[in-house]
């Protein structure tokens, strides 16, 4: 009896933790399937050409898409003007100031941001910049962009600068430098590399976000560096190639996803980079 | 032991008081650019909460409209026609919820198993490696994953997926129906490859954050790994409880991939091979369409339904996690 319960135990065990090993697997199937896909149907199409020419008409064959890349990068140089200010500056106060109740309200504010679909953003985002406008513009499609990033941004600044030890802001005030100059010059400085990260992580979040751009930045077929007008972005221009009725738009949204996932790939191992050297640094 | 004390040391820090605040009280003169930089820097955080202000408050005055004409009837109502000006919005309701318990279902074991693996039996050099695996499939944005599930996942599920399905179970009303590939078991499927990235890699940090002692005492006593794990992850529920309501939160409001398999259609159906319709996609599909005032502001309001909703999941969420890290600071001291 109590050995067949203990076989019973070590079967069980066995079974269940190879399981879970299977389900590792399988969750990487996607991911590996994704990679291939997008790799195998992009790599033909993506030339020189397809990412310094315009979008040609339907009907002509070749073309490529050098307005939305430059579209998305000038959406997310409007959302960093919007979102870096904000969300450092709150992650400073929050580092430095921040053990009263307002502070808490606004990291339970920013969490709970975090959580808000992107798409709610955009719809705010019209209400509040395309209506009075009358107009749809990049401008939207950066405002809800900075919105978007302001909760990485503001969570890491403050961890960041919290990871700073205390005696270096107290060195700083034994020498009589006031606390502003302290925080800036000692604090903000120490930790930058670890803020730099987070900008950059939340960068490459909102470089693939497209629901917030479908009717603020609402996308363009022409060149434009307007802000006050409509403008492309690789995101936008996924959609409406994957849905368009012709085989080779589809394969040319093939290629700018891939164009996109490089992108994001790239910075998140920046990201990597930056975050191990970090720590490295905080050991020796 | 250590790293507990040295958790301790810097629980200690946290209560000090922030540098500012004992110099200030103490000296009379203090700084103007103290004032002034704590100043700006609040400024900057207050626009936090105002933009949240802002945020709600422009949704309801964009509402108004339809939150008159229809009340709460809005939400009963199956009726969308944009022609009639008549809006209901429970199709979009049904297809937000539906597939996304779809997602939760397949997902919560799936990234269960995935967390256990990383956080207890898999070698370092593995963990680092498969954590960096599923962080990647985090980052993956939303129409990459649309893209693929279109020509790939679409094709797949309606050759390989569904004809098997409904001929063996299709005595069951979920598995209902002609396999047409784009619908809602497509829109789930989807979900759930991309939830399962967020429920595993938060549920890996609560395993781990689980105290050692508690590990070794389960050892002790003669429990296998499994038990062990068990007893772990049971200390760790509310943590991974709070996983998966943000991988719930985040499936509720997804957008783009849903879009593209789930059919876009405002109908309910019990079957999951219909095709259907979410909150999230309506507003896609629909918002620059909007060509009367009563249109933009019934789009408006399923904004505001799907920004409540998501709020209510993340803010518990969040505070089921805040319990989890409470009662394990608890532990440590015990």
């Amino acid at each position: 009896m109590s050995r067949w319960y203990y076989y019973k135990r070590k079967a069980v065990n066995g079974l269940v933790l190879s399981l879970s090993g299977v389900a590792a697997a399988v969750v990487l199937v996607p991911l590996l399937l994704i990679f291939f896909h997008t790799i195998s149907h992009g790599i033909a199409i993506i030339s020189v050409d397809f990412l310094t020419q315009m979008p040609k008409p339907v009907g002509e064959s070749g073309g490529g898409m050098a307005n939305a890349i430059v579209g998305t990068l000038i959406l997310i140089g409007l959302g960093s003007v919007v979102g870096v200010p904000i969300g450092v500056l709150a992650g400073v106060y929050l580092a430095e100031f921040g053990e009263n109740r307002f502070a808490h309200v606004v990291r339970f504010l920013t969490d709970v941001l975090s959580g808000v679909p992107s798409i709610v953003v955009g719809v705010v985002a019209y209400t509040i910049v395309v209506l009075p406008m009358k107009q749809f513009s990049a401008l939207a499609g950066g405002f809800a962009l900075g919105i978007l990033m302001i909760p990485t941004i503001t969570r890491t600044t403050e961890e960041m600068m919290r990871l700073v030890p205390h005696s270096f802001r107290e060195a700083g005030l034994a020498l009589g430098i006031p606390q502003w100059k302290t925080t800036l010059r000692i604090v903000l400085r120490t930790a930058l590399k670890g803020i730099a990260t987070g900008i950059v992580l939340s960068i490459a979040r909102i470089a693939g976000e497209t629901a917030p751009l479908l009717f603020t930045a609402l996308g363009n077929r022409f060149w434009s560096t307007d802000i006050l007008h409509p403008i492309a972005s690789l995101t936008v221009f996924i959609y409406d190639y994957a849905r368009a009725p012709f085989e080779e738009w589809n394969n040319q949204a093939w290629a700018a996803a891939l164009v996109l996932i490089s992108i994001i790939t790239i910075l998140s191992l920046l990201f990597r980079f930056f975050s191990r050297s970090r720590y490295e640094g905080q050991h020796s | 032991m250590i790293a507990s004390l040295d958790e301790r040391i810097r629980t200690l820090l946290r209560r000090v008081p922030a540098p500012g605040m004992g110099v200030e009280n103490s000296s009379r003169h203090t700084n103007l650019g103290d004032r002034a930089f704590r100043g700006a820097t609040f400024l900057f955080t207050f626009m936090i909460v105002v933009l949240s202000g802002i945020m709600v408050y422009q949704m309801i005055d964009g509402s108004t409209l339809s939150l008159r004409e229809f009340g709460l009837g809005f939400v009963t109502s199956q009726i969308w026609d944009p022609v009639q000006e008549k809006f209901g919005a429970l199709p979009f309701v049904y297809g937000t919820v539906v597939s996304s318990l779809v997602a939760l279902i397949l997902a919560i074991p799936l990234s269960l198993g995935v967390a256990v693996f990383l956080a207890e039996l898999a070698p370092r050099w593995l963990e680092r490696i498969l954590s960096f695996m599923v962080e990647l499939l985090a980052a993956i944005p939303s129409i990459v994953y649309g893209l693929w599930g279109m020509f790939v996942m679409v094709p797949w599920i309606r050759e390989t997926i569904e004809p098997p399905l409904s001929e063996h179970l299709g005595f069951l009303p979920i598995f209902e129906g002609a396999p047409y590939g784009f619908g809602m078991l497509a829109a789930g499927l989807i979900l759930t490859v991309m939830i399962v990235p967020i429920i595993a890699s938060i549920s890996r940090d609560a395993l781990k954050s689980v105290p050692r002692a508690q590990r070794e005492a389960a050892y002790a006593l003669g429990a296998t790994r499994w038990e062990t794990i068990t007893l772990v992850v049971k200390y760790a529920r509310s943590g991974i409880f709070g996983a998966t309501l943000l991988g719930l939160g985040r499936a509720l409001g997804e957008t783009m991939a849903v879009t593209m398999v789930i059919g876009n259609r405002p109908i309910i159906s019990a079957s999951l091979f219909d095709p259907g319709y979410t909150m999230a996609s309506v507003l896609a599909n629909e918002f620059t369409e909007a060509t009367t005032e009563l249109y933009l502001h019934a789009l408006i309001e399923i904004a505001l339904l799907l920004f409540t909703i998501t709020i209510i999941v993340n803010m518990l969420a969040r505070l089921l996690m805040w319990t989890m890290s409470r009662t394990i600071s608890q532990g440590g001291r015990a």
